[in-house]
């Protein structure tokens, strides 16, 4: 039975936690207070320096960095008309993929959202072949064929990309179920917004994973906004991480903001699932400090409330942790910022250059087993 | 060849597949303890055990997408919808996962997965599980759609579809269950996906018909032969891909067309083969293409009301009268 017994919601900290920020979001911005709370979350992570060595945590540091450069760079070719359609940037939300798939296999499963350039960058995918798919290129991971909501790559365990709130979870379960079939220690990691949390495609999922003892981590990045509608306003009970309870999966809160949090409590979530073959439910409170999209204005946020997060961010956060500790200084950080964008700029020079999908692309990979591809033709 | 009813030839195949593949299993809703609200699973769990005979809780859209998932990871999943009236709730997953997984993962996720279960018209049970759905599913480039309608064809097409690497929807028909029929007894028997099958061969008017609509037809072109009237019936089994050359091949021969089906008219089946007749045939036809369909309303639950709904050998007989100007 103690296996089935869902671990009280860890409570380290979650002073973010009450809603009420949510609901009265700050009017004006008190910078001192601002840095208080900040220089807290710096204090938390301080503890949480012992389980990584140097090299882990600057690993760590230029995965978050990466995304950042990464997603600027795509809002540049968004605005230059280089990429087309929705294009969800992860700025902000970094820690929580960086933290979570840094302490997975290769052969571990991650399934996504659509906001998923940044997961797709921590499993390790080229930035090539991610920012070629975003051009919508035969050299993207997708062939070109999926976009920035679609990035899929096979060998390295990256499930998708998928465009419906909440769609994932049920796949996500089932490739869980393939891991307990078969009898491999393979864990998966479900990503998805708070948003997906109102959709049954999650409650059917929780439920089904509890009871088939399937070891999938679900992992709510709480961004506080499903597009342009807060928690407040679309969620009866916002304190996520309760809602294992009606499935009596172990869940816990986190701070979505500190990359080392992140990591510990999926660290405990993937020891559950591979040892226990065991679902866990995972709150990330994070921010998001873009738009929905590139479409959106964001009239529905106060700077105020932006900026509050923005003083937090993860990865000034883990850079000024990293110095305090002495693990970097001054010149490595700049060393890898240089790297970084060069690895950037180099995947935007290669997406630029790279050739369209042929148009005889059109028509293949629509059956595995096709029984005569002219009928698949439009005519 | 052994004399046996559909469900025991569906019940036949899916315990060969499982044999045959470890990869392959059933889940659904009441498919191993209860032996299956059909009985089309009975015995399995006791054959197979419960890893590979999985009871679900009734949560269509979750188990739907948990075989998807499954799929991904190289499981040959076969989920049963008690009727197809519940995949309804599962659509998102058919269609916006199963359907497109390999093509916007630019071919690196086959989904070989099928969803079966009844569908169509049942005996008295109104509108809400009663109905015949299979144009949704045909509708999308993906999926394969497959309507059998002898014990055969069940498991042959069953067999094909289950080792197929594509999602195929399978669309047994709720009335037909204890249709019997000759199976051939050799486990490699399988009908290749995508093929029409001439169930009666004729002369003056082509019937194409699928799913419980074919017995009605050959009881139709019966009648319809003492009429002086031969008629061919064509089942094209698989509804996507279509076998539209048999089809043109029939009319070519016969210039006149009568098309049945249990399902609403607006957006069908028989509207896509009757536009592609259309296109191909045109100058073939010797008179305006006839469909026969359910009637446009919700299943009634009064039975004269319902017996109303279903298409029955005088409708189709009266329509190929009709094509053949003889009323």
């Amino acid at each position: 039975m103690s296996k089935q017994t869902a671990a009280p919601p860890s409570r380290a900290g979650a002073e973010e936690q009450s809603s009420t920020s949510v609901i009265d979001p700050p009017k004006d911005v008190d910078r001192n207070q601002l840095a208080r709370e900040r220089d807290e979350v710096k204090e938390r992570q301080k503890d949480r320096f012992t389980g990584l060595n140097a090299e882990q945590l600057i690993g760590l540091y230029r995965q978050m960095l990466l995304i950042r450069r990464f997603e600027e760079k795509s809002a540049e070719a968004y605005v230059a008309g280089k990429i087309g359609g929705f294009c969800h940037l992860y700025i902000g939300q970094e820690a929580v993929a960086v933290g979570a798939i840094s302490t997975i296999r290769k052969d571990d499963y991650v399934f996504c959202s659509y906001r998923e350039h940044g997961h797709a960058l921590a499993k390790g995918m080229s930035s090539r072949s991610i920012m070629a798919e975003l051009f919508g290129k035969a050299t993207g991971c997708s062939k070109g064929k999926g976009g920035s909501m679609h990035m899929f790559d096979k060998d390295l365990g990256f499930l998708g990309g998928h465009g419906i709130v909440g769609g994932q979870i049920p796949l996500a379960t089932g490739a869980a179920f393939g891991s307990m079939y078969q009898n491999t220690d393979q864990v998966t990691l479900c990503f998805f917004g708070e948003a997906a949390v109102n959709q049954g495609a999650f409650h059917e999922s929780l439920n089904l994973a509890q009871l088939w003892k399937l070891p999938c981590i679900y992992i709510c990045e709480n961004n506080q906004y499903g597009m342009g509608t807060s928690l407040a306003r679309a969620m009866s009970l916002r304190d996520i991480s309760k809602k294992g309870c009606a499935y009596d999966i172990a869940s816990e809160f986190v701070d979505g903001m500190d990359v080392l949090a992140v990591h510990d409590a999926v660290m405990r979530a993937v020891e559950r699932g591979r040892k226990e073959s065991l679902p866990t439910l995972l709150e990330v409170r994070t921010y998001r400090f873009m738009g929905h999209s590139m479409s959106d204005p964001g009239n529905y946020r106060t700077r105020a409330e932006i900026e509050k997060y923005q003083e937090r961010d993860p990865i000034k956060l883990f850079s000024a942790s990293l110095l305090e500790q002495k693990i970097v200084d001054e010149k490595t950080l700049a060393e890898i910022d240089k790297q970084v964008r060069e690895e950037v700029e180099d995947a935007y020079r290669f997406a630029d250059e790279s050739p369209l999908p042929d148009p005889s692309e059109l028509y293949t990979d629509v059956y595995a087993d096709p029984i005569d591809p002219s009928r698949n033709k439009t005519r | 060849m052994s004399t046996i009813t559909i469900r025991e030839a569906l019940n036949q195949a899916i315990r060969e597949e499982l044999t045959r593949d470890e990869k392959v299993f059933i889940m659904g809703e009441e498919v191993a303890a209860y032996d299956g609200a059909y009985k089309v699973t009975k015995g399995l769990l006791h054959d197979f055990g419960p890893k590979r005979v999985i009871d679900t809780p009734i949560t269509e859209l979750g188990f739907a997408g948990l075989g998807v998932g499954a799929a991904m990871v190289g499981l040959r999943p076969i989920v049963e919808f008690m009727t197809f009236n519940f995949s309804i709730l599962a659509t998102d997953q058919i269609i916006n996962s199963a359907a497109k997984m390999l093509y916007m993962s630019g071919g690196q996720f086959k989904i070989p997965i099928v969803f079966r279960g009844p569908g169509g018209s049942a005996f008295q049970v109104s509108s809400q599980h009663s109905q015949a759905i299979e144009s949704w599913y045909a509708h999308f480039p993906g999926l394969k759609v497959v309507m059998p309608s002898t014990p055969a064809d069940a498991k042959g097409l069953l067999k094909s579809a289950i080792r197929d690497d594509d999602p195929v929807i399978f669309i047994e028909q709720e009335r037909m269950y204890g249709n019997k029929g000759e199976v051939p007894d050799d486990p490699n028997f399988t009908i290749p996906l995508g093929v029409a099958d001439i169930k009666r061969p004729g002369t003056d008017c082509t019937i194409v018909a699928r799913s419980l609509m074919v017995p009605v037809a050959l009881k139709a072109a019966e009648q319809l032969e003492q009429q002086g009237v031969s008629c061919e019936v064509i089942d094209p089994r698989t509804i996507r891909p279509l076998d539209i050359d048999t089809i043109i091949e029939s009319v070519k021969k016969t210039n006149r067309v009568v098309l049945a089906e249990e399902s609403h008219p607006i957006c069908g089946v028989n509207a896509e083969i009757s536009m592609q007749i259309m296109e191909r045939a045109f100058d073939y036809l010797d008179a305006p293409i006839k469909r026969v369909s359910g009637v446009d309303v919700p299943m009634p639950y009064a039975k004269n009301l319902e017996n109303l709904v279903v298409p029955d050998v005088a409708r189709i007989v009266a329509a190929v009268r009709e094509v053949a100007y003889l009323d």
